[in-house]
């Protein structure tokens, strides 16, 4: 594939995951869909290390972009959790006990 | 170092003794503050005795020891310390206040025993010794006016100490009266001094200071000054024309006549003169005034004594004249025989109210000579010590009152006041006669409707009228040395008037007036005791005048007291009238102010207030609406907020 077909791929990520995040109510959906933007940033990133003159710098940020994926799984797993325990579901509109 | 002794403790003791008696007195019972009080008296005493062999050790230009606490106050230019000070005059002052003061403080464990307010008693007694301190060892003119009127307040509490019945609170009122009229002159002289020596750049009420730069001044300026602090004393002291409350002021207990109203503050006025003598000494005019109030005053009162019923109205005549006689003393610059008269008196004059006290004591409360008569044999160490302490006051030789007198008299005549002089011989011979008819008529003659249950009285209220008696009796010993001690402190150089031989032939004549007065008051009240009574119809037009005091009372009543409530029933209407009507109006005109401007408030400024706040609370609810708590709202606003960014880097 040349760069600007994995640029495209990753860009029809991006956008696909902000699509879900703004229209899902089910908020695993929404987590899935976030992870998603997050993987099109990192190939995007890839794509530009190899074929630029960025180099191992955007390697190097996959990297940590893949690590704070793993921890914003995990804390978002938490959260929606914890919403679970106390509504009895996990619909992101009825999450709205804060608002004041 | 040398100059120093803690005065302050001197002080200290009766101040701690006022306060545990007055807050805990109740709680700690008679028997404890019968202890407690005398003692802190006499700790004083001690501390006085301390500082007087103190003072002996040093040379006699340097004998001045002044303990400085603290800074009182300190306002501009005036800068008052509270500071104490011991010299021959402060001294002599403080032994014979704590001195008498701690036997009078016995006498009265006896003679107040089983008195509901006992404890109370004591405590005046003890700010009463505890201010008498203050005013005679102040180191300057506040200090003293602070203890001046310190000891007008305990006059005033211990007169009216008795206040259920109304005549003792009225003698008490008046006595602080008639204090406040003198006072206020006293105050007007303080004042005009300080300002006086401030126009001349030296604002001070210190004596020491004062007293280096009194040539500042203007002889006129002296003289008023001097009148004015005059004044302070003639009400203190009891000289004409404010002597009317000290005969009143018997309405206290015996005790407090005897200590306050005998020995110690009535003297006040004698100390201050001879205190501020540096100042008096400038206005020849001022000392003479002093001179002719004092003798007038000795002759006016003796004469009132003469005819008095009650025992102890005789005393109190007796002592305002003998006060004349101290200021007879210090106005012709005896000031040495002032001081030496002022304490002689102390002793025998604290001891004659002490006697009179135990006499009334033995008779349970009965006070008028004519019901009294032939105690000798019932009251014999009363008998004993009352009749040394009246050969004493009548000038007869060897005891105290006759080497205090005589020099008195010797001074008056030195310093050229011969129709003064005459007039003071004159007055000792009075002196003699109402002493011994006061005596006679107590002690000797037929029984009186009382003697037979009069008992003497006990230990406690007989061992101190002994001690007092003793002093009495030698207490002209102090002569030899008096007038050296005093010399550095308050000096006169008179030119003497007449030639030193005359002094023995000025003595012989006092001594035969004072014989010729006791061999009256024998010939009438134990030769023949129906002579007097004779005399008495015969001379009814001056008997009565003299028996009613001159009518002084009834004149002050009339010219002062009458006139006040004239004028104050005329203020009175004015007020009512003109005043009020004054207020009235600007009230009425206040309400409808205030009803216009309520009116203002509610409408404009509250509704102005109220809009404002409207206003924010429903814009606010508005704007809540925004925050819709939706997780996606929030998250289109960031992507639309991007997009719209990067458009902006990109096309603009």
């Amino acid at each position: 594939m040349s760069p600007f077909e994995i640029f495209l791929l990753a860009d029809a990520l991006f956008v696909i995951g902000i699509f879900g995040v703004l229209t899902r109510k089910n908020a695993i959906a929404i987590l899935i869909s976030v992870e998603l933007i997050l993987n099109g940033v990192n190939l995007n990133l890839i794509n530009f290390a190899r074929n630029t003159a960025l180099g191992a710098k955007g390697q190097v940020f996959v990297l940590f972009v893949i690590l704070l994926a793993a921890l914003e799984a995990a804390l978002g797993i938490a959260i929606i959790l914890g919403i679970y325990r106390s509504l009895k579901k996990i619909d992101v509109d009825e999450a709205r006990v804060l608002r004041g | 170092m040398e100059n120093e002794f803690p005065i302050r403790l001197l002080i200290l003791f009766p101040l701690i003794g006022f306060l545990i008696t007055i807050f805990y007195g109740r709680r700690l019972g008679p028997r404890i503050v019968s202890i407690l009080s005398p003692s802190a008296v006499l700790l004083s005493f001690i501390f006085s005795c301390a500082g007087l062999f103190k003072l002996l050790h040093l040379p006699p230009e340097e004998r001045v020891i002044i303990d400085n606490l603290y800074t009182w106050i300190n306002v501009g230019m005036l800068n008052i310390s509270v500071s104490f000070r011991f010299d021959q005059l402060s001294i002599l002052m403080a032994l014979v206040v704590t001195g008498v003061g701690f036997l009078i403080h016995v006498y009265s464990v006896g003679y107040m025993h089983g008195d509901k307010k006992y404890t109370r008693f004591f405590a005046y007694l003890n700010l009463f010794i505890f201010s008498m301190l203050i005013l005679v060892l102040g180191n300057n003119l506040l200090l003293m006016f602070l203890g001046w009127e310190g000891v007008g307040l305990c006059s005033y509490l211990l007169i009216g100490f008795w206040f259920e019945k109304v005549e003792n609170a009225i003698a008490a009122i008046k006595a602080f009266i008639v204090n406040r009229i003198g006072d206020m002159g006293f105050i007007m002289g303080i004042i005009l001094l300080f300002w006086s020596l401030g126009s001349h750049g030296v604002w001070t009420l210190d004596f020491d200071i004062i007293k280096q730069n009194v040539h500042l001044l203007g002889r006129e300026r002296i003289t008023i000054i001097c009148l004015l602090l005059f004044m302070g004393a003639t009400g203190k002291s009891a000289q004409l024309p404010l002597y009317v409350w000290l005969p009143d002021a018997m309405a206290g207990p015996t005790p407090v006549s005897a200590l306050i109203h005998a020995a110690t503050m009535v003297t006040a006025g004698v100390y201050m003169v001879t205190r501020m003598s540096f100042l008096y000494s400038l206005s020849p005019f001022a000392m003479e005034t002093v001179a002719v109030v004092g003798g007038l005053t000795a002759f006016f009162a003796a004469t009132i004594a003469l005819v008095q019923n009650d025992i102890k109205k005789v005393l109190a005549y007796s002592t305002i004249s003998q006060l004349g006689y101290m200021f007879l003393g210090v106005g012709v610059g005896a000031y040495s025989a002032g001081m030496f008269h002022l304490i002689t008196h102390a002793f025998f004059k604290a001891l004659l109210f002490l006697g009179a006290g135990s006499v009334i004591h033995g008779l349970s409360g009965e006070q008028d000579l004519r019901k009294m008569g032939g105690l000798r044999k019932s009251m014999p160490i009363t008998w004993i010590t009352m009749l040394l302490a009246t050969l004493a006051i009548s000038g007869i030789p060897p005891f105290a009152g006759f080497f205090s007198k005589d020099e008195i008299l010797w001074g008056t005549l030195k310093s050229g006041h011969y129709y003064l002089a005459v007039l003071g011989i004159f007055t000792a011979g009075l002196t003699a006669f109402y002493m011994f008819r006061m005596l006679l008529l107590a002690f000797w003659g037929r029984t009186g409707a009382h003697a037979p249950h009069a008992h003497e009285s006990p230990p406690v209220m007989t061992i101190p009228l002994a001690v007092l008696a003793f002093f009495s009796v030698v207490g002209g010993l102090l002569a030899l040395t008096m007038h050296h001690f005093i010399e550095p402190v308050a000096s006169y150089k008179a030119v003497s008037a007449v030639s030193e031989h005359s002094e023995w032939i000025m003595v012989v004549v006092s001594i035969v007036a004072a014989a010729t007065g006791i061999s009256v008051a024998f010939f009438f009240y134990v030769a023949r005791p129906g002579v007097s009574a004779g005399l008495a119809n015969r001379t009814s037009g001056i008997y009565r005048v003299l028996l009613n005091k001159y009518y002084v009372d009834e004149i002050y009543n009339f010219l002062f007291v009458r006139m006040l409530l004239i004028l104050n029933s005329i203020l009175a209407k004015f007020d009512i009238k003109i005043i009020d009507g004054i207020v009235n109006a600007s009230s009425a005109l206040t309400v409808d102010v205030s009803y216009g401007s309520g009116k203002f408030d509610l409408s404009v400024v509250d509704g102005s207030v109220n809009g404002i706040s409207d206003g924010v609370i429903s814009a606010g609810s508005k704007a809540r609406r925004l925050q819709t708590g939706n997780l996606q709202n929030y998250v289109t606003a960031v992507v639309v907020g991007i997009i719209c960014l990067v458009l902006v880097i990109i096309f603009v």
